[in-house]
């Protein structure tokens, strides 16, 4: 289980100059579950890209276990950190099903069952299986998404990044992603996801980080982050508390984030009321 | 002007089954339909099949008549269609051209191509980049965006071109709360300027917002059609696949709960 920490990290992108990352400082502790939310642009995606070593700091550190990240190899990094794209077409490469999966794994050194289990365990989480001989690009957006992700998680990293992990699923897809989410988090793993999903950012992530102008403004518990103190800051990142949260408001219920606390919440109040 | 499919089915070039069956819908000048369906139930298909895209590009075969404003479209030459209907890619990557260089040339590119005078070209760019609320990024390369903000060009892309019908396949996907509105936003004054737009969408929240109407596949049929709020509330909804909006989900959950009308309506009044 590993320890990751962003110290003083900035990143400026060659192309264009522009300066994505300004310093951000974020400590996430083996088995935590963190949210990373912001407006398009704030720097949410080019954050986790410095994790598994895809973009290198301009300036800062990415820390691991308390040790700078540039020593390790990408290859190394690579079976660490796994990191699932918003984009499933731009990860996704192989001529079936099957051999996407094994790639990673494959890659990582794992032969025999150990590999075997670890392809079916991802088929199986992501609703693949029985899918395995089929061409990635015959299956439709939301499979393709499931698929990306499935090829991250035989890798069996320690952290997991899911970079919007929800966008374009359907009702069955995002269910899976909640459930890959909870029961690699149940092992202790760590998992990190960006997303504009409120509903799925209060109702799955105990941390929550938002993000505006490649730096991290606020950091807490989802209850903190979406407290009605913070709506200001949050609209300065163009994003709003989840649904939930602004019901539980307009109801004085104190601090429910989330449909089932705010239902909990109308229920006891009810009861008081009789 | 109206966009209108009839009987139409598709199915894919070797395909055994059919992807789209006995498909009727009509897009008015004026109105926003939304499109909803678990994965792989068609939307996709549908909006190809509705921006003349499949077959004419990608083969297959299909059934049935599409027409515009009573014409047959089956015959019209690839440039002709285009002047009237554009659709939007569902990953923007696909709908970028890859050979401008900055954002502001990649607005322009769909106006140029279709012969616009070049005043009007610059006017309508700087328009459609206002109204998306990206004219800080003209300069910047369109392939050095972030997702969402590629995606949000890739929008203005198609407003620039001021299409008399519109097909968008899931346009909200990488946005923000922000981006989304000023999509919603963009798309209603489209539509309020006489254009009709078809929109699939996941986030039944956008539906709601900017839908008249809205239709919800199922293995390629229609299943449930008729106006948004009725449609988004149908309990059949979920069976299809299709996450509820948020407001619906909490209604279902508190009265499931036992908690009673008068306090769940002023729970969610206003929301």
């Amino acid at each position: 289980m590993l320890e990751l920490q962003a110290d003083a990290l900035a990143h400026v992108y060659r192309q264009g100059g522009v300066r994505a990352l300004d310093g951000v400082d974020l400590r996430i502790g083996p088995g935590e579950r963190v949210a990373i939310i912001g407006q398009n642009g704030s720097g949410k995606s080019t954050l986790v890209r410095h994790l598994n070593g895809l973009l290198r700091p301009t300036e800062g550190r990415i820390l691991i276990d308390g040790a700078d990240a540039r020593d390790r190899r990408v290859a190394e990094l690579a079976g660490l950190i796994g990191v699932v794209f918003q984009d499933p077409d731009r990860q996704i490469f192989s001529g079936s099903v099957i051999e996407e999966v094994r790639f990673g794994p494959r890659n990582l050194g794992r032969r025999g069952t150990e590999l075997s289990d670890a392809v079916s365990e991802a088929l199986e989480a992501t609703g693949l299986s029985g899918q395995e001989s089929r061409n990635p690009y015959d299956l439709g957006q939301s499979r393709r998404k499931l698929l990306g992700l499935a090829s991250v998680l035989a890798m069996r990293t320690p952290v997991l990044v899911l970079d919007e992990p929800t966008a374009g699923l359907d009702r069955d897809g995002i269910a899976r992603v909640r459930s890959v989410v909870e029961s690699v988090s149940g092992a202790g793993r760590t998992v990190i996801a960006i997303s504009h999903d409120m509903e799925f950012v209060a109702e799955l992530f105990s941390r929550v980080a938002v993000m505006r102008s490649g730096r991290v403004i606020l950091d807490g518990s989802a209850a903190e982050v979406f407290d009605a103190r913070n709506r200001e800051v949050l609209r300065s990142t163009n994003l709003e508390a989840p649904f939930a949260a602004r019901v539980a408001e307009r109801m004085a219920l104190a601090s429910a984030v989330t449909e089932s606390a705010v239902v909990a919440g109308l229920l006891s109040s009810a009861r008081a009321a009789q | 002007m109206t966009l209108a499919l009839a009987g139409v089915g598709y199915r894919y070039a070797g395909a055994a089954e059919p992807a789209l069956l006995d498909i009727n819908l009509e897009l008015r000048a004026g109105e926003v339909v939304g499109l909803a369906g678990a994965s792989e139930s068609g939307k996709t298909t549908l909006c190809l099949v509705a921006a003349g895209l499949a077959p004419r590009a990608i083969g297959g075969m299909l059934r049935g008549r599409i027409s515009i404003d009573g014409e047959d479209v089956d015959a019209w030459p690839m440039h002709r269609l285009s002047e009237r209907v554009a659709m939007g890619f569902q990953s923007p990557t696909t709908q970028l051209s890859q050979v401008t260089g900055t954002v502001f040339e990649e607005v322009a590119f769909g106006p140029m191509n279709l012969g616009v005078p070049r005043d009007e070209i610059v006017e309508r760019t700087r328009e459609a980049l206002d109204t998306l609320g990206i004219t800080e990024l003209s300069e910047r390369d369109p392939r050095r965006l972030s997702g969402g903000q590629q995606q949000l060009l890739a929008i203005a892309g198609l407003l620039a071109m001021r299409p008399a019908h519109l097909v968008l396949d899931e346009p909200t996907a990488q946005l923000d709360p922000e981006g989304t509105r000023l999509v919603t936003d963009a798309l209603a004054a489209l539509a309020t300027a006489g254009a009709s737009i078809l929109v699939a969408e996941q986030k039944t929240d956008v539906l709601a917002a900017i839908a008249s109407r809205a239709v919800v596949l199922d293995a390629g049929r229609i299943a449930l059609a008729g106006p948004t709020q009725e449609v988004l509330r149908d309990p059949r909804l979920a069976e299809l696949g299709v996450t509820p909006p948020a407001a619906v989900r909490m209604r279902l959950a508190a009265l499931a709960a036992g908690i009673d009308e008068r306090l769940i309506g002023e729970a969610l009044a206003g929301a």
